[in-house]
């Protein structure tokens, strides 16, 4: 949690950074403004070439944005170079140096630093220790697996005690058990650190499981920044609706805004309660999301009616895709028992119930 | 019915004789065009010279002796042959100071090249290797044309009033190491050239983030892990800097004495072809020494990678 929650790390305030020249010119990051809490597990999160990467890039110093601002604690890093910033960065291929021992790569921040030898040597043992590798030490780094070099990546870019650490898929190379590993151990660490961790990826799964707070990001902009329940819950936009996590997308129009709630009547004449966000006035006709798991079908009349398309088994949950009569598609997803089957067959006349607050009018 | 493992075997030794047979010819022309010249010279150097050249088949240590030694005629006492030590110190001083002036420009142009686009890159490589196509004499002379007296430089200089008579650069010291840095530079640019492509620029990032300031990185990640390609950019220079005739006879006006001159002499108006061939060995084992020295020596800081 964190202490002091209304402190920034980095405040990123109207940053544009284009690539190339004239025609064939891409703005990979269009005026982009976003506060990012001290000791916060912040994560950007988009499909590849929505710009988190190179606003990460930007951070860390290895490209400068062509307009705005990144303050760090209020001071303005974006001329610094990156020898000169405060921050350490894992990329997303280690870029361990071949030449040196896992010690010496740990510890090649604080040489850089100036420190003296007895506290590098303690501060690597220590590292080494946080990151379980003390076995490994003489090693070099082409001699231990891609798990280890991902620890080793982590230890050297926390031994100098950055203000800010900056991860760029840092587990995408892992296969999927280790991976697993590698979040808990993640938030392990930052916990115990204390350090603001700047989180780039493009799974969604991972981004829900590990943040405080998350940036949605497409095509250069940020979409929706919330924590993990917003993002998931409470999606501001279609894009984000549809990014994370399955949905169901219905034309609803729109009557009785307040309050932050608005009366939504269906194709199918049925009118359900959503939640719309904070300051958006919906037109007359818009788009209201509903997730798979907060409907249920019945055999009996349903906010919506429609026939089963398609059933999928999942193991732990079923997925029944049902044609609305609207001509809508919307899927329902079935919590598993072991003894009975989900009850329902190919072509049934099924109803579907909308569970209480579960829908979220969309801003597109 | 032969089992899987004398199938096994008998494919080995198919793959052996395969292999002896395939390298058979590049084996006889190292064999008659190069190990056998250089056992005729060593015997050569434990021979007679005969009164034309040639020599006398008769056994005789004197070759040997007479390479760093000198029999005084009056008294046959033997004293250091200051002139061959001399001869001996200058051709290693040039190739050595050739060697590094080569990678000070080398290591930056592959430096330079190594991080352009991958287009451009190909143009560049083409660039370096245009001076390969002309013959050595022909480009030591253009070197010539450059700095003699009337040449460019020395005319561009009096032109604009920087000197006011022509600067003497031809038939020096310098003039020797311009045309040896030039000629042998390609053979330092394109083995650094390979490893620096090579190297993955990520490296250099995670350098920079980790505080290391430009010089730090280049000092202990860039040079580090280019390591293999400077030693064998080294290597091709000193070598044949060791034994260059041409370059040092046309711009040096053969007023000091190198090495191959000295060898060429024994072989020609010398006439003592024992001289000569004791003289190439020696040149040979320098050549040896100094490389597994080299190579022993930077292989301790080892970069075993790649």
């Amino acid at each position: 949690m964190p202490d002091k929650p209304d402190r920034n790390a980095i405040e990123v305030v109207n940053v544009s950074k284009i690539f190339g020249s004239g025609e064939g010119q891409v703005a990979a990051l269009d005026k982009v403004s976003v506060s990012i809490r001290e000791n916060e597990f912040f994560t950007l999160l988009g499909p590849s070439g929505c710009g988190k990467t190179t606003l990460l890039r930007l951070i860390a110093g290895f490209d400068f944005p062509t307009a705005g601002e990144i303050l760090l604690y209020g001071q303005d890093i974006a001329p610094l170079p990156p020898f000169k910033r405060p921050v350490n960065t894992v990329f997303q291929s280690y870029a361990l140096f071949p030449h040196m021992t896992v010690a010496d790569n740990i510890g090649f921040g604080l040489e850089m630093l100036g420190k003296p030898k007895a506290e590098i040597r303690a501060r690597v043992a220590e590292m080494l220790k946080l990151v379980k590798m003390e076995a490994l030490a003489g090693r070099r780094t082409g001699q231990i697996s891609g798990g280890q070099q991902q620890r080793v990546a982590l230890a050297r870019a926390l031994a100098p005690q950055p203000k800010v650490l900056l991860l760029d898929e840092p587990l995408s190379a892992l296969d999927y058990k280790l991976r697993k590993e590698m979040q808990i151990e993640l938030k392990r660490l930052q916990h115990e650190t204390g350090i603001t961790f700047i989180f780039v990826t493009h799974d969604q799964e991972e981004a829900l499981t590990m943040s405080d707070r998350i940036a949605v990001m497409s095509s250069g902009k940020i979409l929706q920044v919330g924590s993990p329940w917003d993002i998931y819950d409470k999606p501001a936009d279609r894009f984000v609706a549809d990014f994370i996590g399955e949905t169901n997308f219905l034309t609803a129009a729109i009557s009785g805004i307040g309050n932050g709630k608005a009366r939504a009547t269906l194709k199918s004449g049925t009118t359900i309660e959503a939640t719309v966000a904070e300051g958006f006035q919906p037109k007359d006709e818009a788009t209201v999301v509903v997730r798979p798991e907060h409907a249920k079908l019945t055999k009996d009349k349903g906010d919506l009616s429609g026939r089963v398309e398609n059933i999928v088994y999942f193991g732990t949950d079923t997925h029944i895709h049902v044609h609305l009569d609207s001509g809508e598609a919307f899927t329902v997803r079935q919590q598993n028992t072991r003894t009975a089957g989900c009850g329902f067959e190919r072509g049934d006349k099924v109803g579907i119930m909308i569970g209480d607050d579960a829908a979220q009018v969309l801003r597109d | 019915m032969a089992s899987a493992e004398e199938v096994a075997k008998a494919a080995e030794r198919r793959d052996v004789r395969d292999r002896w047979l395939l390298s058979a010819p590049a084996l006889l022309v190292i064999l008659f065009a190069a190990t056998g010249p250089l056992l005729i010279v060593l015997v050569y150097s434990f021979l007679t010279p005969g009164p034309y050249g040639d020599v006398k088949w008769q056994f005789s240590s004197d070759a040997w002796t007479s390479v760093f030694l000198e029999r005084d005629i009056f008294d046959d006492t033997l004293s250091l042959a200051a002139a061959h030590v001399t001869i001996f110190w200058r051709s290693i001083k040039l190739a050595v100071v050739t060697t590094l002036a080569t990678l000070a420009l080398g290591f930056p142009t592959a430096y330079f090249m190594a991080t352009r686009s991958e287009k451009t890159r190909d143009l560049w490589l083409f660039l370096i290797t245009i001076p390969f196509w002309t013959n050595l004499l022909i480009r030591t002379f253009a070197v010539l044309q450059i700095i003699r007296n009337e040449g460019i430089v020395n005319t561009i200089l009096l032109k604009l009033g920087i000197v006011s008579a022509p600067v003497q650069i031809l038939y020096t010291d310098t003039a020797i190491l311009i045309g040896m840095a030039y000629v042998y530079l390609p053979l330092m640019v394109l083995p650094i050239y390979a490893s620096m492509e090579k190297l993955d620029f990520r490296l250099v990032e995670a350098g920079y983030d980790l505080y290391a300031t430009r010089f730090k990185v280049l000092r202990k990640i860039i040079f580090p892990l280019v390591k293999p390609g400077v030693i064998a950019g080294s290597i091709l220079v000193f070598i044949p800097a060791l034994g260059a005739y041409v370059t040092p006879s046309v711009l040096g006006g053969g007023k000091n004495m190198m090495l191959s001159n000295l060898i060429e002499l024994q072989f020609g108006q010398g006439r003592n072809w024992p001289l000569g061939s004791a003289l190439s060995i020696t040149v040979m084992i320098i050549v040896m020494v100094a490389l597994l020295a080299y190579v022993r020596n930077a292989g301790k800081s080892g970069v075993r990678h790649g």
